[in-house]
């Protein structure tokens, strides 16, 4: 990696074990590259699949300030009823999938990573959970917001943005 | 058509929530997640020779392919399935709101805090733009955000994701009770 000497002169070389593979690993979201080679057009379905998702936002009113601001003060069971029930249908199909060794319909083995702890779960998660508050989306729900006509939740979406940038530049520095 | 309308129960759309993860796992092996588009757009746009950005985010474009079907989701909800007239809250929460000077119930997002003219209000700074950092800053610091990780992450019984869902509830109170009430004074 040639990534190496732009500020850490002064820090010592941890960063060259770092690899590459190490970062995204670490984040597991990120791991789940495809190994077929596929026109750019078979990334289309996501695009359908995103669409229904945030169709379902919408109606399920997920995307209302009002409704997450009811869930943080326990006045309504509408965000726990439908975050459980995604859970368990979630699990079940999980179970389901690794049960039967299904492929996906490319062929590929379904594979899932799985998750590390570190600190950052918590240090994190706190955080996010205090912006998830403050603005009543989670990153999902601002796409759907701005989609939806609330136009300036793009001011929202950028700052989410440059604060995944700060992250990473400040990650090396950041308790793990 | 009345029912694409009215807004949906937690036991309809909760479960059709739930089939995205395994929707996303047959169509290409993709683990539901939505905070990493975020990061992939750092990789594309800036990655500033900072090592995190520094992948092939391309191999990752699925992603940004999702998060635009859920702005066209929305677009698409907006024209054809509105939902007018005020949202049904708990009278607890119009009561406290009211107090703030909250008093349209109109749409998703409240206009008297979320709009262009109060952008540059002490209150809309930190509602808008303050908040929407943590959530980036912090989705990408515990590794996911409500899908990655307490959707996708607990139905594949991953005690980490437990954590992290864990602190984004107990963050969110804390917020909601203790400090959003000062902020929304402002």
């Amino acid at each position: 990696m040639e990534t190496l000497n732009t500020s850490s002169a002064t820090s010592p070389v941890v960063l060259e074990h770092d690899t590459d593979f190490e970062v995204r690993s670490e984040n597991a979201m990120c791991v789940n590259y495809s190994k077929l080679d596929k026109p750019i057009t078979s990334l289309l379905k996501y695009a359908v699949a995103g669409m229904v998702f945030g169709i379902v936002l919408v109606k399920a009113e997920v995307i209302s300030w009002y409704r997450i601001q009811e869930m943080f003060r326990l006045q309504s069971f509408h965000m726990y009823g439908l975050i459980g029930s995604a859970v368990a249908v979630g699990m079940l199909s999980v179970w389901l999938i690794k049960k039967f060794n299904l492929k996906s319909i490319e062929g590929e083995p379904i594979k899932l990573e799985p998750k590390k702890f570190n600190k950052g779960q918590i240090f994190g998660g706190l955080l996010f959970g205090f912006g998830w508050a403050l603005t009543g989306a989670c990153p999902g729900p601002l796409f759907a917001q701005i989609g939806y006509g609330a136009t300036v939740i793009i001011v929202t979406l950028l700052s989410a943005i440059a604060g995944t940038w700060v992250y990473g530049k400040l990650r090396p520095k950041l308790p793990h | 058509m009345e029912f694409l309308q009215k807004p949906w129960p937690w036991y309809i759309a909760g479960p059709l929530i739930g089939l995205t993860v395994p929707v996303l796992l047959l169509l290409g092996n993709k683990s539901f997640g939505i905070s990493s588009s975020l990061r992939h757009v750092c990789a594309a746009c800036m990655p500033s020779n900072i090592p995190f950005f520094k992948y092939d985010w391309k191999k990752e474009a699925w992603n940004l392919f999702f998060v635009g079907g859920i702005f066209i989701g929305g677009v698409i909800a907006g024209l054809f399935f509105h939902h007018s007239g005020p949202i049904q809250l708990n009278p607890r929460l119009t009561e406290e709101l009211a107090g703030y000077g909250i008093t349209q119930y109109e749409g998703l997002v409240p206009s008297q805090i979320f709009s262009w003219s109060q952008l540059l209000t002490p209150r809309g700074l930190i509602m808008m733009v303050l908040g929407g950092f943590l959530v980036g800053f912090g989705t990408r610091y515990a590794g996911g955000c409500t899908s990655g990780h307490a959707i996708m992450g607990l139905s594949n019984l991953q005690w980490p994701s437990l954590v992290a869902t864990c602190c984004f509830m107990a963050g969110g109170f804390l917020m909601a009770n203790l400090i959003l009430p000062l902020i929304l004074k402002l």
